[in-house]
């Protein structure tokens, strides 16, 4: 199969079993993504299939084949941070970091969708979409945290949001 | 994992050839690959419909919209016509799972998702959906999270979809292809079947049969509204959940539509509350009515005797914001 990942196009061949996770990391050696729980409950795995965020453990490969995929190592590198990359950075937004590469895909893409007006569960209007911290808790319920650095998370991603003007201005 | 054949089809008669001869639909396949990592499910051939042009949402002409069964839920949750006409549907989508699983399921399949019963999960236990005749762990056993209505001594496992809950108060009809060429158009309570004695066959579809769209017709009229009550605020399924449309006139009811999630083995609908409330001035008397009508059969099964209370007291709830 081919598939683009971080841009560049990879031709693979895997059983068919292999999950998107697995062919990321035992194929073409991209160990961001990480196996938590390998069941869709935890969001470690999160990566961006044609800008979406999905689980790639609850995926499986032989279906992504000619998809454009992007984790975590694609969204920046240790000089060129992403701005999600250098908030969680400056928010200390982990303490282990094993869930920190699937916040971070998240975050990513959730901003696209708070920028294409998608609401969610907590959102009072469905037509018109401001963020706060709430709103980015519910959006971000995806990925879980055991060491629970929640409040740092919701800090750095709310950081990035304020930069792009995309928050409330009562929860400045 | 056990092995299997993978087919991907590029067109509607391609799923269908291969799904008559035993291949097994996948599309999002958040839950079919789940229950295939724990052996629960062992498909012995998978066919991908994820690349058929089956996600259109477009108006029927008639008041009414069509959504291609492969659109995904967030899609679905997030499109105009569904936020202007239909917004207890967009709720109940945005209320179900995470952004992640919402982005990657699809219509279709969000309808066909297994129960989350953990006797059915786990293999080394009792169950009769998952294996016949081994019997039922939940009865007896922990179920917190188990039905109270419909189900039956096989199986007391619930339906686990939001949007189902909200599709069965909109009156959708499930549009599928046959693999004789044939169309079926299934009123979407008529696509379940309650457990009986054969909780293993859950909907009536028949062998090779295609979900491509989910018609909803004009919307009802009135207010809606879609609660949903569960352990954690975010990311879990529900123990109750109420789907509902209410009119109001002068006061008294003149149209109310209740469907009900977490309560039964399939999205419920309850014709005789709604009976109850129609006609009926908008208020205690006739809320509480309704709902002595939906759980007039309502059983417990010990840990989850608290969704009999737990109901009740959401409906009323429901009723009271609708018609405020």
């Amino acid at each position: 199969m081919r598939i683009t990942v971080n841009g560049e196009a990879r031709e693979v061949e895997a059983d068919v079993r292999t999950t998107l996770l697995d062919l990321l990391r035992e194929h073409l050696g991209l160990t961001g993504a990480k196996k938590g729980c390998d069941h869709g409950q935890c969001g470690a795995c999160t990566v961006l299939v044609d800008g979406r965020r999905i689980n790639a453990c609850l995926s499986l490969a032989v279906m992504h084949d000619g998809d454009d995929v992007v984790t975590i190592e694609g969204l920046g590198t240790p000089d060129h941070l992403s701005p999600l990359q250098a908030a969680f950075l400056h928010h200390d937004g982990f303490q282990c970091g094993y869930c920190t590469p699937g916040q971070i895909c998240s975050a990513t893409a959730m901003l696209d969708e708070v920028a294409k007006g998608w609401a969610s569960h907590v959102s009072d209007d469905l037509d018109h979409v401001v963020l706060d911290d709430m709103e980015i808790r519910e959006r971000m319920s995806g990925n879980i945290c055991r060491c629970s650095a929640y409040p740092t998370i919701v800090a750095a991603i709310r950081e990035v949001a304020e930069a792009d003007g995309a928050m409330a201005e009562a929860a400045e | 994992m056990k092995l299997f054949d993978y087919a991907c089809a590029g067109t509607v008669d391609e799923a269908l050839a291969a799904g008559v001869g035993g291949g097994r639909y996948i599309a999002g396949g958040t839950n079919l690959i789940d229950l295939m990592k724990l052996q629960v499910e062992t498909p012995a051939k998978l066919v991908d419909i994820s690349r058929l042009a089956l996600d259109g949402v477009e108006e029927t002409g008639d008041g009414g919209v069509r959504v291609g069964a492969l659109v995904p839920n967030s899609d679905l949750a997030a499109h105009p016509l569904i936020r202007a006409h239909y917004p207890m549907l967009s709720r109940a989508l945005l209320a179900g799972a995470s952004a992640q699983l919402r982005n990657k399921a699809s219509t279709g399949g969000n309808l066909l998702q297994r129960t989350r019963c953990y006797y059915f999960y786990e293999t080394a236990a009792a169950c009769n959906k998952r294996e016949p005749g081994s019997g039922c762990a939940a009865i007896g056993g922990f179920n917190r999270i188990h039905a109270v209505l419909g189900a039956s001594e096989s199986c007391i496992a619930t339906h686990p979809s939001d949007m189902a809950v909200a599709l069965r108060a909109l009156d959708a009809v499930v549009v599928t292809a046959l693999p004789d060429g044939g169309e079926r158009r299934i009123a979407l309570g008529d696509l379940y079947r309650l457990p009986g004695d054969t909780p293993e066959i859950e909907t009536n579809l028949r062998p090779g049969e295609l979900i491509v769209a989910i018609e909803l017709p004009a919307p009802p009229p009135g207010r809606q509204l879609y609660r949903k009550v569960r352990d954690r605020a975010s990311y879990a399924f529900a123990l109750v959940s109420v789907a509902a449309a209410v009119a109001v006139e002068d006061g008294v009811v003149t149209s109310a539509r209740l469907a009900f999630g977490g309560l039964a083995p399939m999205p419920w609908r309850s014709a005789e509350a709604e009976a109850a409330l129609v006609g009926k001035p908008a208020g205690t008397d006739a809320f509480e009515t309704a709902a002595d009508a939906l759980l007039k059969d309502a059983r417990g099964h010990g840990h989850n005797d608290f969704k009999i209370v737990l109901a009740r007291r959401t409906l009323i709830a429901c009723l009271r914001d609708l018609t405020a």
